[in-house]
């Protein structure tokens, strides 16, 4: 089912909350827009038909490891379908911020088994390029905490019970999530990006490789146009 | 003792949950809910403590997916996806607790409504099994069967219109709605016999009247129940 062919290009950023990959899909988005590429964005967890659920869940507190799975996956579900899927079939350049693979890491901590996880997920299409935007815990750690002046409940897994301390559960909690990305990055073929690096090095570096993968000429507005076949 | 089809929930276990889970499957208008009702009650009169769930009741997600089921702008997936969230959020929240304390939760449908309605939909059959592969075995499942032309009969004697999702309209299978309804039945039934093989529930004629269908659950439930008092 995954395996359909399709004539667009999925290219998905993963990595922990600060890690500047939002920051960094956002320049190759507007770097794809200037060529005038066809190319669509897509974000975790932006559904509207789902958002009004997750974020009563959120705030109530209402949510188990299951139901925090599931929700999240519902939500990419109707992205998958209704988005993703039709503007890779119109053989667009599709950018993910965040993909399956936030959910394996995340919900893995939180207990949900791996293999559930997959069979759950097993409709989605293997993407072209996971960009892994890898930094040292602290680095990462210390720009969450240094920007915002308070963490959300599932954010810092306290429903995890790792610390009855806000910022200590933070910290322990991304770093189980990053111990299963870097599993995940060997298992699946990541292209992890130096992430405490500047921003315009490491940009350069993801333009790059993005060109060396993908015939971006085949994905114009106008031009060969290979997309429209 | 207590199950899961696959591997049991995160921190959850099987064996701490004392009590009866009892589940009425069957089509709507199929008199489930008539039925519940009165078991509920009669179980009552005998001193146990009764918990009812069904589908959509979630705290959590209860109220989108009624809202959603309005718009009917959702795919097939993510409509799974919804009630699995539904499901098991009651699931944690709700069963698991009344059945740590020792209630009988008398569930008005179960997984495999869900399950069926997923795979008349052209859902691959081990995504479904695998998504519901958590769900507890039940101390028993009542099938409630009657034949299309019953089941027309009580839907338009008690709303005068058939409903949107139970005809099927989603489907595309015709655009006459009592042709559509009495396909899509068909198409579910054919799904719970094969379902019937792999998870075993015992099916009641409900083509008989209710006090008729009510005994016979009765008699069925009185020996799940001497089990259940002996433990």
């Amino acid at each position: 089912m995954p395996e359909e062919r399709v004539p667009g290009r999925l290219i998905a950023v993963e990595g922990l909350d600060g890690s500047g990959k939002t920051t960094q899909l956002h320049l190759v988005h507007q770097w794809l827009l200037g060529m005038d590429i066809k190319v669509f964005f897509s974000e975790w967890n932006s559904s509207a038909i789902v958002r009004s659920a997750t974020r009563k869940g959120k705030k109530k507190q209402l949510l188990t490891p299951t139901t925090f799975s599931l929700i999240h996956a519902t939500d990419f579900a109707d992205r998958y379908e209704r988005q993703i899927l039709p503007t890779l079939k119109a053989g667009y350049i599709v950018l993910c911020d965040r993909y399956v693979y936030t959910s394996y890491a995340r919900d893995a901590v939180r207990g949900c088994d791996q293999k559930w996880l997959r069979q759950l997920y097993g409709f989605a299409a293997v993407p072209d390029i996971v960009f892994y935007f890898r930094l040292p815990l602290d680095v990462a750690v210390e720009r969450i905490l240094g920007s915002r002046t308070r963490l959300k409940y599932f954010e810092a897994g306290m429903d995890l019970g790792l610390s009855g301390d806000i910022r200590e559960s933070f910290r322990m909690f991304q770093e189980r999530v990053m111990a299963n990305y870097d599993r995940l990055a060997e298992e699946h073929g990541f292209t992890v990006v130096d992430s405490s690096r500047s921003i315009p090095e490491q940009q350069e570096d993801i333009r790059r490789y993005i060109e060396k993968r993908i015939d971006l000429g085949a994905y114009g507005r106008r031009g060969r146009g290979r997309g429209e076949r | 003792m207590k199950r899961c089809y696959g591997e049991p929930l995160p921190a959850l276990d099987p064996a701490s949950l004392s009590g009866l889970l009892v589940v009425l499957e069957g089509s709507d208008s199929s008199g489930r809910s008539t039925q519940i009702g009165l078991l509920g009650r009669w179980l009552e009169q005998r001193g146990f403590a009764v918990v009812q769930v069904g589908l959509t009741r979630s705290k959590l997600i209860g109220p989108a997916l009624n809202q959603a089921k309005q718009g009917n702008v959702l795919s097939p997936r993510t409509m799974s996806l919804f009630y699995a969230t539904d499901f098991y959020d009651q699931l944690e929240n709700t069963m698991v607790p009344a059945l740590k304390g020792g209630f009988i939760v008398l569930a008005d449908r179960y997984i495999y409504t869900l399950m069926a309605r997923d795979l008349v939909r052209g859902a691959n059959p081990d995504w479904v099994e695998s998504l519901y592969s958590k769900a507890l075995v039940p101390d028993a499942v009542y099938f409630l069967m009657a034949s299309s032309g019953r089941l027309v009969e009580r839907t338009l004697s008690a709303h005068q219109a058939l409903d949107y999702w139970e005809s099927g309209m989603d489907i595309g299978i015709s655009r006459d709605w009592f042709e559509s309804f009495v396909r899509y039945q068909r198409m579910l039934r054919a799904e719970y016999k094969k379902l019937q093989d792999r998870y075993g529930f015992q099916i009641i004629n409900a083509n008989r009247p209710i006090g008729a269908v009510q005994q016979d659950l009765r008699g069925r439930i009185e020996g799940v129940l001497e089990r259940y008092s002996g433990r």
